[in-house]
C-alpha cells in the first residue's frame, strides 16, 4: 500500500531552514519505519541521513519523533502508526547535524557527569562478589537503558534548564547507587544532590516514553529518598 | 590531520573495549568506531557467555575444551581453544568485579544456564557453563567495559570511519579515518594497531547481524595486501524469525523449547537423538533447512515452529523477556500462547584476520607477524572457533582474546617498540576510496547491487553448498564487482554522508565474499558449518588445515596452514 511519510530535512551546509520533503513508499506487512526510511534511503534520496545499526531495538541508534512520539524507528511497526501520513522528525531539543541525526555530546557528556560506572571500596577475591536474586533485582529496570536519549528530549524541566542532568543520566546512577556491590554513593551523592541534580526532576513523568520501557521518573523518585536518607 | 597516540584500536565492541582498558593501563590509547561504541553489534548477544565456573554444577576446563575443540569440528587450533577455556573463569570473574550485571543463583554467585554443545564429562550429559545477565548477556558486558573506559577516560574517536590501513614492508604504522559527521580525513598514527571490528553477516539476506556489520576490517586487510583465514565458514544460526532473521537467542532451546515441522512433528528425533534441539548449531541448522527443503516446512513454506508454549508464562517472562518483546514486536505473536515461525539466518564469522594467540595479525602460512599490527573478536581468526562456533564461545572469544591483545600491545610498547615512518602516499589511500567514489559518474544503483548479493549468497553460498553453485555465485561476484565500479554517489556533501559510507561498505561486502566462495570451492569436505553435499564427508587426510586467502590482481590465492592439535585427536562427531 503506498504511504506518505512527512520527513524533516536540514542540511545546514545547504539550507537555510530546515524543511519537511514528502515521500511516498510501498509499505508492506511487517516494515517498520526503519525499513521505509532505508527504502527511501536505498531507492529514492539517498541524501537522508538517519542512525541506525542493530535493527532491533537493542542498540539505541534510531531514536526519532514519529508522529510527535520519541520512538525507536526500527521496531515501530508502519501499521502500528494507524495509517494516515506518517511524520518522522529528529529527537527534539538536541542540536541537529543533519536530517534525523542529532548532537548527543552534551547528552553524553551529562551521563559521564554520574560517574556511570562501578566504584568498589573494597578489593574483589578471586571469585565473584555475591548478590542475592533479590538483590540483583532492584538494578532491574535500569541496567536495560540503551542511551537512545528519548527520554532526555521529551523532559520539560531539561528543557526549562539545560544544565539539569536530565533522566537518562539519573538513570544510569540509579544503576550503580542500587546495586549492592557497589560503593561509589559517597562521591556520586554530591554529584545527585547538587544544583541541576535529582532537585530539578518535577516528577512530569514524561520520560516514560522510554522505548525500553524503564520508568526514570521512579527511579529519581527512588534515588531521592535514597539521599535524603543517606544526608540526615 | 594526523593524530599520535600510541595504541589505536578500530572498534568499539567487546574485544576492542576489552583490549582499550587493558592497553589504557600503561599506554596512550585511542579507540575509533563508526558507530558510537554501546552501538556496537556486541550489545546484540542475548544467550551468555561461557566459563566453566561451575556455580551450578560440576564443570570443568578440559570438559570445555572438549566441547570447543568437537563443537569446532576438530579444525581450530587447541592450543588456542585451551587459553579461550582456562582464562575465561579470569575473566568472567573480573567483568563481575566490573560490576557486570549477571544473573545470580539462590547463593548470590554467578547464574548459568545450559546452551547447545556445552556438555560435562567430555560430552556426555548437558552442563549449565554460560553465564548470563537475563537475555541481554551481550548488553550486560559491552556496557560495563564502556563504563570502565568513560572511568579510565579513554579517548574514543566516534563516528570515525575506517577506509584503509597504513603498512609498509609488513610493518604497521596507522589506519586513515574519514569522519563521519563533519567529513574529511584523518591520519592515526601509531605504535601498534589493532582490528577488532566483528563480523560480515550482512552479506546475506536473512541474517542476524546490525546494519553495521559490512566486514570493514576483513576487506581493509585483504586490500592492504594480507591474507584472511578460514572465510569460508560461515555459522547459520537454526532460528531466525521468519522472514527477517532476526534472532531468537539459543537459551530459548536451552531454558527448553522444541522445534517441530509441518507434521507437528519434534524433527531432530531423526537427525540428533540423542541431544536433539541442544545439538551444535550446524547440525540443528541443518536440520531445519532439509525440513524445509523436503517441503515438510509449515505450510510447505520458508520455515518451522519454535514451540515455547509449554515453558509458561511465568518462565518466559523471566528468563527470556527481551525475546518475548522482540517476538512480539517483530511478528506481532505471543510466544506464551503461539508458535514463533523460524528458519536458519547467517549469523557469525568463524574465519577472519588471522592472528597468533597475543593477538598479533600473521601474514603468510608460517605464521610470520606483521609488525605492529593486532586483531581480536569476531573479524579476527585465531583460531578458537574452528569451523562451527560453539554459542556463547564468542562474547568469551573477544573478552579473552581483547583482553590478551590489549597486553601483548602494552607490552611490545613498552618494550620500546617505536611510531614506524608513515607511508608518504598515506592520505591518498583513503583519498582515493571517498574522492573515487563522490567523483563517479555511473548508472548503476548501490542498492541493487547489494540486493542481488544478498538474495544470491543465500541461494548459493547458504547451509547448504555444491560445486555448481559455488561457481555460479563466484560469478555473480565478479560481475557485480564489476558493476560496482560504475556507482554513483548522489549525494556529494561532506557532512554525514551516509550514502557515501553506504556505498564504501557495499564495496567491502564485495571484497570478502570472494575468499568465502573460493575458499569454499576448494574445500572438497564437510566440516562443521561448510557443508557440501556433492563432499559429504569429512575428510582429515586431506583438509586438516586451515584455509589462507589473498586477493590478487588475477582473483583469490589460497594457501594452507596446519591446524594445532595438542590433546584431541580428531575423530567422528555424532550428537
Ligand atoms: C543477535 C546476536 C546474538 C548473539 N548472541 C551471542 C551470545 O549469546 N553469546 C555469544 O557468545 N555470542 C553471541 N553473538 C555473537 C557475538 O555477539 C559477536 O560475535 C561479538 O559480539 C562480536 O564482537 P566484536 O567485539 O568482535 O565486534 P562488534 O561488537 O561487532 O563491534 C565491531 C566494532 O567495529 C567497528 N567498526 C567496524 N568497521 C569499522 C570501520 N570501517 N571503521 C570504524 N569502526 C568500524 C564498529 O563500529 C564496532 O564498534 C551474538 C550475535 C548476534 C548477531
Ligand atoms: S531510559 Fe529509556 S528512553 Fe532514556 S535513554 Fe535509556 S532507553 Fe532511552
Ligand atoms: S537500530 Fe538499534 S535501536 Fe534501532
Amino acid at each position: 500500500m503506498m504511504q506518505t511519510f512527512k520527513i524533516f530535512r536540514y542540511n545546514p551546509d545547504e539550507d537555510k531552514n530546515p524543511y519537511y520533503k514528502t515521500y511516498q513508499v510501498d509499505v508492506q506487512e511487517g516494515m517498520t519505519v526503519l525499513d521505509v526510511l532505508n527504502e527511501i534511503k536505498w531507492k529514492l534520496d539517498g541524501s537522508l541521513t538517519f542512525r541506525r545499526s542493530c535493527r532491533h531495538g537493542i542498540c539505541g541508534s534510531c531514536a526519532m519523533t514519529i508522529n510527535g512520539l520519541n520512538r525507536l524507528a526500527c521496531e515501530t511497526q508502519v501499521k502500528a502508526l494507524g495509517g494516515g501520513t506518517v511524520e518522522v522528525e529528529p529527537l527534539r531539543h538536541y542540536p541537529v547535524i543533519k536530517d534525523l541525526a542529532v548532537d548527543m555530546e552534551d547528552f553524553y557528556k551529562k551521563y559521564e557527569a554520574v560517574k556511570p560506572y562501578f566504584i568498589a571500596g573494597t578489593s574483589p577475591t578471586d571469585k565473584e562478589r555475591y548478590q542475592s536474586i533479590e538483590d540483583r533485582k532492584k538494578i532491574d529496570g535500569s541496567y536495560e537503558c540503551i542511551l537512545c536519549g528519548a527520554c532526555t528530549s521529551s523532559c520539560p524541566s531539561y528543557w526549562a534548564n539545560p544544565n539539569f542532568l536530565g533522566p537518562a543520566a539519573l538513570l544510569a546512577a540509579y544503576r550503580f547507587v542500587f546495586d549492592s556491590r557497589d560503593e561509589g554513593m559517597g562521591e556520586r551523592l554530591p554529584i545527585l544532590n547538587s544544583r541541576h541534580g535529582l532537585w530539578r526532576c518535577h516528577t512530569i513523568f514524561n520520560c516514560t516514553i522510554c522505548p525500553k520501557s524503564l520508568n526514570p521518573t521512579w527511579a529519581i523518585g527512588e534515588l531521592k529518598k535514597k539521599v535524603i536518607s543517606e544526608k540526615y | 590531520m594526523v593524530h599520535e597516540h600510541d595504541v589505536v584500536i578500530v572498534g568499539a565492541g567487546i574485544a576492542g573495549l576489552y583490549a582499550a582498558l587493558e592497553a589504557s593501563r600503561s599506554v596512550d590509547t585511542a579507540v575509533l568506531s563508526k558507530v558510537f561504541p554501546t552501538r556496537s553489534h556486541s550489545i546484540s548477544a542475548q544467550g551468555g557467555t561461557a566459563a566453566p565456573l561451575g556455580n551450578m554444577e560440576e564443570d570443568s576446563w578440559e570438559w570445555h575444551l572438549y566441547d570447543t575443540v568437537r563443537g569446532g569440528d576438530y579444525l581450530g587450533d587447541q592450543d588456542a581453544q585451551e587459553i579461550l577455556v582456562r582464562e575465561a573463569v579470569e575473566v568472567a570473574y573480573e567483568l563481575e568485579h566490573m560490576g557486570c550485571p549477571f544473573s545470580r543463583t539462590g547463593e548470590g554467585k554467578i547464574a548459568q544456564r545450559e546452551f547447545g554443545g556445552h556438555y560435562s564429562n567430555l560430552g556426555k550429559g548437558p552442563v549449565r557453563r554460560a553465564c548470563y545477565a537475563a537475555d541481554r548477556t551481550g548488553h550486560a558486558m559491552l556496557h560495563t567495559l564502556y563504563e570502565q573506559c568513560v572511568k579510565k577516560d579513554v579517548r574514543f574517536y566516534t563516528e570515525y570511519f575506517v577506509l584503509a590501513l597504513l603498512m609498509e614492508n609488513n610493518v604497521c604504522s596507522g589506519v586513515v579515518a574519514w569522519d563521519m559527521r563533519k567529513g574529511g580525513l584523518h591520519i592515526f598514527h601509531a605504535k601498534a594497531v589493532m582490528f577488532a571490528t566483528g563480523g560480515y553477516a550482512r552479506a546475506w539476506k536473512v541474517n542476524t547481524n546490525a546494519l553495521s556489520n559490512t566486514g570493514d576490517g576483513m576487506s581493509i586487510v585483504l586490500q592492504a595486501g594480507l591474507p584472511l583465514e578460514d572465510m569460508e565458514f560461515v555459522q547459520f544460526h537454526p532460528t531466525g524469525l521468519y522472514p527477517s532473521g532476526v534472532l531468537v537467542t539459543e537459551g530459548a532451546r536451552g531454558e527448553g523449547g522444541y522445534l517441530v515441522n509441518h507434521e507437528g512433528k519434534r524433527f531432530l528425533e531423526k537427525y540428533a537423538p540423542a541431544k536433539m534441539e541442544l545439538s551444535p548449531r550446524d547440525v540443528v541448522s541443518r536440520s531445519i533447512q532439509t525440513e524445509i527443503n523436503e517441503g515438510r516446512g509449515i505450510g510447505g513454506k520458508g520455515y518451522v515452529h519454535l514451540d515455547l508454549r509449554h515453558l509458561g508464562r511465568q518462565a518466559i517472562m523471566e528468563k527470556l523477556p527481551q525475546i518475548h518483546e522482540l517476538i512480539l514486536k517483530f511478528s506481532g505473536i505471543d510466544a506464551v500462547t503461539d508458535f514463533v515461525p523460524i528458519l536458519p539466518t547467517s549469523h557469525y564469522a568463524m574465519g577472519g584476520i588471522p592472528t597468533d594467540v597475543n593477538g598479533r595479525v600473521v601474514m603468510d602460512a608460517k605464521n610470520t607477524p606483521v609488525t605492529g599490527f593486532y586483531a581480536a573478536g569476531e573479524g579476527a581468526c585465531v583460531s578458537v572457533h574452528g569451523a562451527n562456533r560453539l554459542g556463547c564461545n564468542s562474547t568469551m572469544d573477544c573478552a579473552v582474546y581483547g583482553r590478551r591483545t590489549g597486553r601483548a600491545m602494552a607490552r611490545f610498547i613498552g618494550e620500546g617498540a617505536e611510531k614506524n615512518t608513515l607511508p608518504k602516499d598515506a592520505l591518498e589511500r583513503g583519498r582515493t576510496k571517498v574522492e573515487g567514489l563522490l567523483a563517479a559518474k555511473g548508472k548503476e544503483s548501490p542498492a541493487a547491487i547489494r540486493d542481488e548479493l544478498q538474495q544470491t549468497m543465500m541461494v548459493n553460498c547458504g547451509v547448504f553448498r555444491e560445486e555448481k553453485l559455488l561457481k555460479k555465485q563466484l560469478e555473480i561476484i565478479k560481475s557485480l564487482q564489476g558493476r560496482y565500479k560504475e556507482v554513483e554517489v548522489g549525494y556529494k556533501g561532506q557532512r554525514f554522508n551516509t550514502e557515501l559510507l553506504d556505498v564504501i561498505e557495499l564495496g567491502n561486502m564485495l571484497d570478502f565474499v570472494e575468499t568465502i566462495v573460493v575458499g569454499g570451492l576448494a574445500r572438497t569436505e564437510s566440516r562443521g558449518a561448510h557443508y557440501r553435499t556433492d563432499f559429504p564427508k569429512r575428510d582429515d587426510g586431506s583438509w586438516m588445515k586451515h584455509t589462507l586467502a589473498w586477493k590478487t590482481d588475477s582473483g583469490i590465492k589460497l594457501d594452507y596452514k596446519p591446524v594445532v592439535v595438542t590433546r584431541f585427536q580428531p575423530q567422528e562427531r555424532k550428537f
